[in-house]
């Protein structure tokens, strides 16, 4: 399945790293990213896909969820149809 | 890869402007669990629903988890219980009542709708049993809504259907004094009642649809006062432009989280209602949205036109946006249910006739407005007439859902709780209508009804 990860919050030091990192060990792969500075605040989407990984996408969400909190970040994956569906005619 | 600014756009609508879906609901056809036992009517009633909405609460909750969006309500809609009573012979039909509210329960839903009657042109025994056992139905259960056609374009308007749903609305609210008149606010009386609407208290599953069906409503006021913010000042073109692009956005939300429950129900899509539904939550108010286009309060003059443009912008943007429109689709107004409508009528810029005004411009009526519980049968039905008038003239739904608060009067509040909020008590004439209610028979049908 294809999502849209979006992490947004204060810029710190590791962000791509850890998001990376945790996604590599669920077997998520990343397909894009894209990374700015939006109204002062740290905004990455990716686009990812999930088919490869074994893990529930509940699942997958609760661990980015946790990594979030962790970093004082919001995590968020939903699928990527909603925004095409939102934003495409 | 999509848009970066359109991606923080969703994620804002949904966290900073109550983006949501408000319903999922599943309509089931009662019809062949008619019987002429009333007990085994309702043994076939809740295995029935039981049966078909087994999985509806938890694939609600999987797209929910999924897309990231919030599905704040999932609901069952029935065929007209008076329809499958009519079969029953005798009997208590508050029987069958407490099989939804127990088939309900079971499915794990937020309000199960149908407990209705269809009475526009006139009454079956059996529609007037259950009209009848209405105060009781709703008393004596938690998530059973209620709602009674008395008029339609076509047929014009059941004033003896009009003078005993005054009644039954006084009966009810008394029965359920001890929550402030709650039964009253799981009772809607329509006119020109939609038979797809998935919102309560009024959804019920109309007999021209299929076995079953799956109907979302959206929701959104939020989102479109949000956008307002950006064009303060502009003229109305650029108003109507605006609410129509975020309608859009909205609506195709609600197509494909639509579209998804269908597929993996395995039950067939029927219509996205395009209705701004507000909440009690700050930053969810239709009447916010009217406040934003240049009034200082909603209620004052403007109010009307305002609404008038809003209306048509969301229909207009929403229109494209799916394959299947229907239900109420329009900007409700209920008083209880909408932060600023609450504050306006609070401070009385917000009058009883002035919402009348403005039902004939949106959907639905007078929603969600709680008035002294002293007030007479016969005053509660001439405001019933007077919305179904309007309904029926203008080839449009209209509705009443009005509280006569058991023990209160004008400034006191009544507390719902929840989406149901609370609403301060309004006041409504003096002056009677018994005259006019007592009198009874069928108002004709306009010259509208005559199209052929």
């Amino acid at each position: 399945m294809k999502a849209v990860m979006t992490v947004i919050g204060a810029d710190c030091i590791g962000i791509v790293a850890q998001v990376s990192t945790l996604l590599a060990k669920m077997n998520v792969n990343i397909l894009d990213v894209s990374q700015t500075i939006m109204e002062g605040l740290f905004t990455m989407t990716m686009l990812v896909d999930t088919a490869k990984s074994e893990q529930r996408f509940e699942d997958i969400r609760a661990a980015l969820d946790a990594k979030g909190v962790e970093m004082g970040l919001k995590i968020r994956i939903q699928r990527a149809d909603l925004f095409t569906a939102m934003h495409r005619i | 890869m999509l848009d970066l600014a359109d991606i923080k756009q969703t994620v804002d609508m949904i966290d900073h402007q109550h983006l949501d879906i408000r319903t999922i609901t599943m309509g089931i056809s009662l019809l062949d669990c008619a019987d002429p036992d009333i007990g085994r009517c309702a043994e076939k009633i809740y295995d029935k629903i039981c049966r078909k909405a087994e999985r509806l609460v938890a694939v609600g909750c999987d797209i929910e988890n999924e897309f990231g969006i919030p599905i704040v309500n999932k609901r069952i809609s029935v065929t007209p219980v008076a329809l499958i009573a009519a079969g029953c012979g005798k009997g208590d039909i508050a029987h069958l009542a407490k099989a939804l509210d127990a088939a309900a329960r079971s499915c794990g839903v937020n309000f199960i709708g149908g407990y209705s009657a269809l009475v526009h042109k006139g009454f079956t025994d059996s529609d007037r049993r259950l009209i009848e056992s209405i105060p009781r139905a709703l008393a004596e259960t938690e998530l059973v809504c209620s709602s009674v056609n008395i008029a339609t374009t076509k047929a014009g308007i059941n004033m003896d259907a009009v003078a005993a749903l005054g009644r039954v609305i006084k009966e009810t609210a008394a029965l359920t004094a001890d929550r402030d008149g709650f039964g009253c606010a799981k009772l809607v009386v329509f006119a020109n009642a939609v038979e797809d609407n998935p919102f309560m208290a009024g959804a019920f599953h109309g007999v021209g649809e299929g076995e079953s069906v799956i109907n979302v409503g959206v929701s959104g006021p939020g989102v479109v006062h949000s956008a307002l913010k950006e064009v303060r000042g502009l003229p109305f073109d650029e108003v109507a432009e605006t609410i129509k692009r975020t309608a859009f956005r909205i609506t195709r939300m609600g197509q494909l989280v639509a579209q998804e429950a269908s597929r993996r129900l395995g039950v067939p899509f029927g219509v996205v209602d395009l209705s701004l539904a507000p909440t009690p939550a700050v930053g969810d108010s239709v009447a916010r949205i009217l406040e934003e286009m240049g009034l200082e309060t909603c209620g004052t003059h403007g109010t009307t036109a305002a609404l008038a443009l809003l209306n048509d912008a969301v229909k207009k943007g929403g229109i494209m946006a799916s394959s299947h429109v229907g239900g109420l689709s329009g900007a409700f107004i209920p008083v209880s249910e909408d932060e600023g409508m609450i504050a306006a009528a609070g401070s009385g810029a917000l009058t009883i006739d002035k919402l009348e005004a403005m039902t004939c411009v949106c959907s639905v009526g007078l929603d969600m407005i709680a008035v002294p519980g002293d007030t007479p049968a016969e005053t509660i039905s001439a405001i019933i007439a007077d919305e179904a008038a309007i309904g029926m003239v203008n080839s449009k739904t209209t509705a009443v859902r009005i509280i006569p608060a058991p023990g209160k009067t004008v400034g006191d509040e009544v507390q719902f709780g929840g989406l149901l909020g609370s609403a301060p008590v309004m006041s409504v004439h003096g002056e009677s209508a018994k005259e006019f209610i007592a009198r009874g028979g069928r108002i004709p049908a306009p010259m509208q009804s005559l199209k052929n």
